[in-house]
């Protein structure tokens, strides 16, 4: 199937040109920093007269911070690895050569796709268990629903990699790069004026926040997933930036899953429906 | 609109070329029939079938104009990517790879990434590209575009293989000579449209231009020519004219005789394909 053979290719691409490689790289240096952060934190906290349900919730909430880094690293990954693979063919021409082979265009978009998710999947895979495992070996607290957690990241990430793809069939590599980040920078704010709203006990402003998401769910999905990672105290206590005051339903996950779908088959019909 | 009430018929087996001047809407004119471009109207039938189907399309290559591709590929991956689109097998492939390496000239830089290539070589890799699985069609477009002499005769003995292996052949090049001494039929675009086609393999077709070398010619049997023959021009003992056919050549060679000049030579010569083109063309070149 020529699905399959592009998506080999495009993940072939990402490791030949050092993508990946350098990414992981980017990340190992990251992993190193925030455990040399955390350990240096946890050693600070075992000789401080603070209660131990302070402690934890510090350490939890640092340890929220690293998966937050993750997460955005792993979004960005997702747009700027696929931003170029169907407008920059486009515009080369590269496509030609492939768009006239006996292969129906449907399947070179999903065979991107597939490759670029499967590049993405190593990528959130690897942070998210490194991260968790720093947790665990520098402060001794274990991730709760880690893998959920890291699944919802990754439906995040292929949300904002479908949207590139998607754009890619209508946009230049700039234009599309500019819609994408501006996108997932309203779901980004809006997605943090929901949950200081629901601190500040703001109705309109939490609906401000949910509308955002409406518009671009890509960080409701980490909303959710950070608060599937916090124990129960953590949850209850709500006084750090992952204490997620209005945490998104499920019914919001749905509606990601359903704007991913949406966008993949308009990305399909575009690409197959326009000149090259 | 890049192109207007275009009508093509190329026959199985020809090595075709489509000549237009820049922006005459050749690629276009490719485009839709390889189903890159859909026709706002009218339709396109390649090898029976609508333009563009996937069945249609294993029949088929194509050397798209200035190929590029992925440049971290080597050449021989390359080549094996486009056979798996292709559908063909490993072994098949196996088979395949090395032989048309060698037929590029390009067996020595199997392993070499294409980002070391030059543009030369990338057009000889693009012209592998597209004849991996034998197809039964194949378009060209501009495939000597970038090449030195060598590569240039390298294509042309190509494009005569493949139609001496029963392939056609849809040339669209700049290089008029080349096409000339490649192609069996041509046709002319000009802002869209199809403007003249010319049989190139038939010497009575068409204009034919006399090349003479002659002494003792009076000046009025040059003026006299003008009963036969058009763009008449005498340089020394150098004449030169056009007759609209060969069949009146006997005649016009009788005439000069009879008039007491010495002819040393006679020869018939085809319109060449750059003045047939210009002419074609017109003075604003098609712009």
């Amino acid at each position: 199937m020529g699905a399959w053979i592009i998506a080999g290719v495009t993940f072939r691409e990402a490791s030949r040109r050092k993508i990946l490689w350098a990414a992981l790289l980017a990340g190992g240096a990251f992993l190193t920093l925030f455990a040399i952060g955390m350990r240096l934190q946890a050693k600070d906290l075992a000789g401080s007269r603070m209660p131990p349900f302070i402690r934890y919730q510090l350490q939890s909430s640092f340890l929220q911070v690293g998966f937050y880094a993750a997460n955005i690293l792993a979004v960005l990954l997702a747009i700027l690895t696929s931003v170029d693979t169907l407008s920059g063919e486009i515009a080369s021409g590269t496509i030609h050569a492939i768009a006239t082979k006996p292969v129906p265009r449907w399947q070179i978009l999903v065979g991107k796709w597939v490759g670029f998710a499967g590049m993405v999947a190593v990528y959130v895979a690897l942070m998210f268990a490194g991260v968790g495992m720093v947790g665990r070996l520098a402060a001794g607290i274990v991730t709760p629903r880690l893998f959920l957690a890291g699944a919802l990241v990754y439906l995040e990430c292929l949300l904002v990699l479908t949207m590139t793809v998607m754009c890619g069939t209508w946009f230049s590599t700039l234009t599309n790069g500019v819609v994408v980040i501006g996108l997932h920078g309203i779901a980004f704010i809006g997605g943090w004026i929901e949950q200081i709203a629901a601190l500040t006990n703001s109705p309109r402003l939490v609906t401000v926040g949910i509308v955002s998401s409406l518009l671009m769910p890509s960080e409701a999905l980490w909303h959710r997933a950070s608060f599937e990672m916090q124990s129960s105290l953590a949850r209850s206590l709500q006084f750090t930036p992952f204490a997620n005051a209005s945490t998104p339903s499920v019914a919001m996950i749905g509606y990601a899953m359903a704007y991913l779908l949406i966008a993949f088959a308009m990305a399909i019909r575009h690409f197959r429906e326009r000149d090259l | 609109m890049a192109v207007r009430n275009l009508s093509l018929n190329v026959r199985r087996g020809e090595i075709f070329g489509f000549l237009g001047p820049n922006g005459a809407g050749k690629s276009t004119s490719i485009k839709m029939l390889l189903g890159l471009v859909k026709p706002t109207d009218g339709q396109a039938l390649v090898l029976g079938a609508p333009s563009g189907s996937v069945d249609i399309r294993r029949k088929i290559g194509f050397l798209p104009e200035d190929f590029r591709f992925y440049t971290w590929l080597t050449a021989g991956e390359l080549l094996k990517l486009h056979g798996r689109l292709c559908g063909l097998s490993a072994s098949r492939l196996a088979e395949r790879v090395p032989i048309l390496l060698e037929l590029v000239g390009l067996a020595p830089h199997r392993e070499k990434r294409l980002r070391e290539f030059s543009k030369g070589m990338l057009q000889r890799i693009g012209l592998a590209q597209a004849l991996i699985h034998e197809p039964e069609l194949i378009f060209l477009d501009e495939p000597t575009s970038g090449l030195d002499p060598m590569g240039r005769r390298l294509v042309r003995d190509v494009i005569r293989a493949q139609r001496q292996r029963g392939a056609t052949v849809f040339l669209n090049s700049h290089l008029l000579s080349e096409v000339e001494i490649t192609c069996d039929r041509v046709a002319f675009i000009k802002q869209g449209e199809i403007v003249g086609s010319h049989d190139l393999r038939t010497q009575s077709d068409g204009e034919i231009r006399v090349v003479a070398f002659v002494q003792n010619l009076p000046a009025e049997t040059v003026v006299g020519l003008s009963r036969w023959c058009t763009s008449i021009k005498r340089q020394e003992d150098l004449l030169t004219f056009s007759a609209n056919s060969k069949e009146v050549l006997p005649e016009v060679h009788r005439y000069l005789a009879a008039s007491g000049a010495d002819i040393f030579s006679f020869t018939p010569e085809r319109l060449p394909l750059e003045e047939l083109f210009l002419k074609i063309m017109g003075e604003d070149g098609g712009l």
